[in-house]
């Protein structure tokens, strides 16, 4: 087969090469500032590190990532959890979670800073507004498949809550976690965008707005590369070994 | 004391889907005293895994009434289901120590002999996933030994173990049973197997499910070993009870 002899990782760099160089290639070709080159959006990085204009506003976005993440991931998935165990429930709320679900992301938005106010605290609202009803589904899915024998198992042998929420149930949810994880993250930072763009006077979206006024591509495109990095690093250090843990005894 | 008295009235199945409801068991009565080692035998899909269930306090949903033991003491219930049940992802020694409340030194060296008798010693870090059917089989069956329970539920628990480690295993039940006499209730198809180990056999009929008889096995416990009383037993109940041929 094509690159059988080559390693995965070998692989995912050469791809990234790939996309450089078409980048490369089409910017050359092109020859406008609409799309700069690669090296010129790395200068633009580095001046605006330097500037430190970069890390601050990376830094109030990321900690409005962070905590509006945790919000909404610690309280969608106990949600999720009641809703998917208990029908009753989950028959009355149902409407009310494809609502939200299908809100459109501008309208909570707004609704948000119309009534409570242009803060901080309220720029954290909408995002968790917006992000909670995923990580609701997601984790009502995986609260129905709980498997029922393993369940009855921990009952008979009188496990308790805490030992069957650990040893039983937990590692049945785990794989749920980890992709209501990674779409969460994604999905957040393209919300919290939005929000800065729309009622915030610091932060990446705010940033970029100024930069789309003077269409200022390679600003742009240079403060996307630096949350794309971030996200990686995160990928890379946090959920590739949390996945490699919860996969472990699989064959 | 662990002495169960069933006194079910009717359990039915409610109909789902296309499934039409199921009445499995009607004026089904059965007090069992303590340390008893009890068969079922009945054809398959007669409702003695309902039963089972029932007796656990898995399933309430029936009418009637099932005590274990006494009140306000919830007896250890040691459970071997028809497939193992085992967390997969948990190894085959912490699937058998999260039985326990609590691990004690004494447990643990408890769990390494039983370990050792059904040749698992070897795999006890493994995750279940590696094992055969007939070694996860027998991790399910050590699991519920380990909690030294006062009552015992085994759901055809030797089936797909190959005939030399059913024996052993079959004698080690017995060799338990006899140090600490708990009561038993154990689902068969195998009428030799069923009174190689049991004092009183149940002949359960096809659903909705009733006792037929209930016969006391007469042979002292070290007359087990020896098959051709048991031969001679089975052909005996066989002759004077025509009518539990067909559910074996």
């Amino acid at each position: 087969m094509l690159f059988s002899n080559v390693s995965n990782r070998h692989l995912s760099q050469l791809s990234m090469l790939c996309f450089l160089g078409l980048w490369q290639g089409l910017a050359w070709l092109l020859h406008t500032p609409l799309l700069p080159t690669p090296l010129l959006v790395l200068q633009v990085v580095w001046q605006e590190i330097l500037t430190g204009q970069l890390p601050h506003h990376l830094g109030i976005t990321l900690r409005r990532l962070a905590i509006s993440f945790a919000i909404a991931m610690s309280l969608g998935s106990i949600i999720g959890i009641a809703l998917g165990r208990c029908e009753k429930l989950n028959a009355f709320f149902d409407s009310w979670l494809m609502t939200f679900l299908n809100l459109p992301l501008i309208v909570t938005i707004m609704l948000c800073f119309v009534w409570f106010g242009l803060n901080e605290a309220v720029a954290i609202l909408a995002v968790v507004l917006n992000k909670i009803p995923n990580v609701i589904i997601t984790f009502r899915e995986a609260a129905r498949v709980l498997n029922q024998d393993l369940l009855e198992m921990a009952a008979c042998y009188q496990f308790g809550k805490r030992k069957t929420f650990q040893h039983v149930i937990w590692p049945q949810l785990h794989p749920f976690a980890m992709a209501a994880t990674r779409s969460g993250l994604t999905l957040v930072w393209k919300i919290i965008m939005v929000v800065e763009l729309l009622g915030c006077s610091e932060g990446m979206g705010f940033q970029l707005q100024s930069f789309f006024q003077l269409f200022d591509v390679a600003s742009i495109l240079a403060y996307t590369l630096a949350f794309v990095a971030v996200i990686q690093l995160v990928e890379i250090v946090l959920l590739k070994p949390l996945d490699s843990i919860g996969q472990r005894w699989r064959r | 004391m662990t002495d169960i008295h069933i006194d079910i009235t009717q359990k039915t199945y409610a109909a789902k889907g296309t499934a039409k409801a199921h009445l499995a068991i009607e004026n089904f009565k059965l007090s069992l005293e303590s340390g008893q080692f009890v068969c079922l035998v009945g054809s398959s899909g007669c409702g003695k895994t309902t039963l089972l269930n029932s007796i656990a306090g898995l399933d309430t949903d029936f009418v009637g009434d099932i005590i274990v033991g006494q009140q306000h003491i919830s007896p250890k219930i040691g459970y071997v289901f028809q497939n193992p049940r085992l967390l997969p992802w948990r190894t085959v020694r912490e699937n058998i120590e999260l039985a326990l409340p609590k691990l004690t030194q004494e447990q643990a060296g408890f769990i390494d002999n039983l370990l050792y008798i059904m040749q698992l010693d070897k795999v006890q870090n493994v995750y279940p996933e590696r094992l055969s059917l007939g070694m996860s089989r027998r991790v399910a069956i050590i699991r519920a030994f380990a909690i030294n329970p006062d009552v015992l539920l085994m759901d055809e628990p030797f089936v797909s173990l190959d005939p030399p480690t059913a024996r052993q295993v079959r004698s080690l039940l017995q060799q338990l049973w006899q140090q600490r006499p708990h009561t038993v209730l154990f689902v068969t198809h195998d009428l030799r197997e069923a009174i190689a180990l049991a004092d009183k056999l149940i002949f359960l009929s096809p659903p909705p499910m009733q006792i037929i008889s209930q016969i006391p096995v007469p042979l002292a416990r070290h007359q087990r070993e020896d098959e051709t009383l048991i031969e001679d037993f089975r052909q005996q109940l066989l002759s004077n009870y025509p009518e539990i041929t067909q559910l074996l």
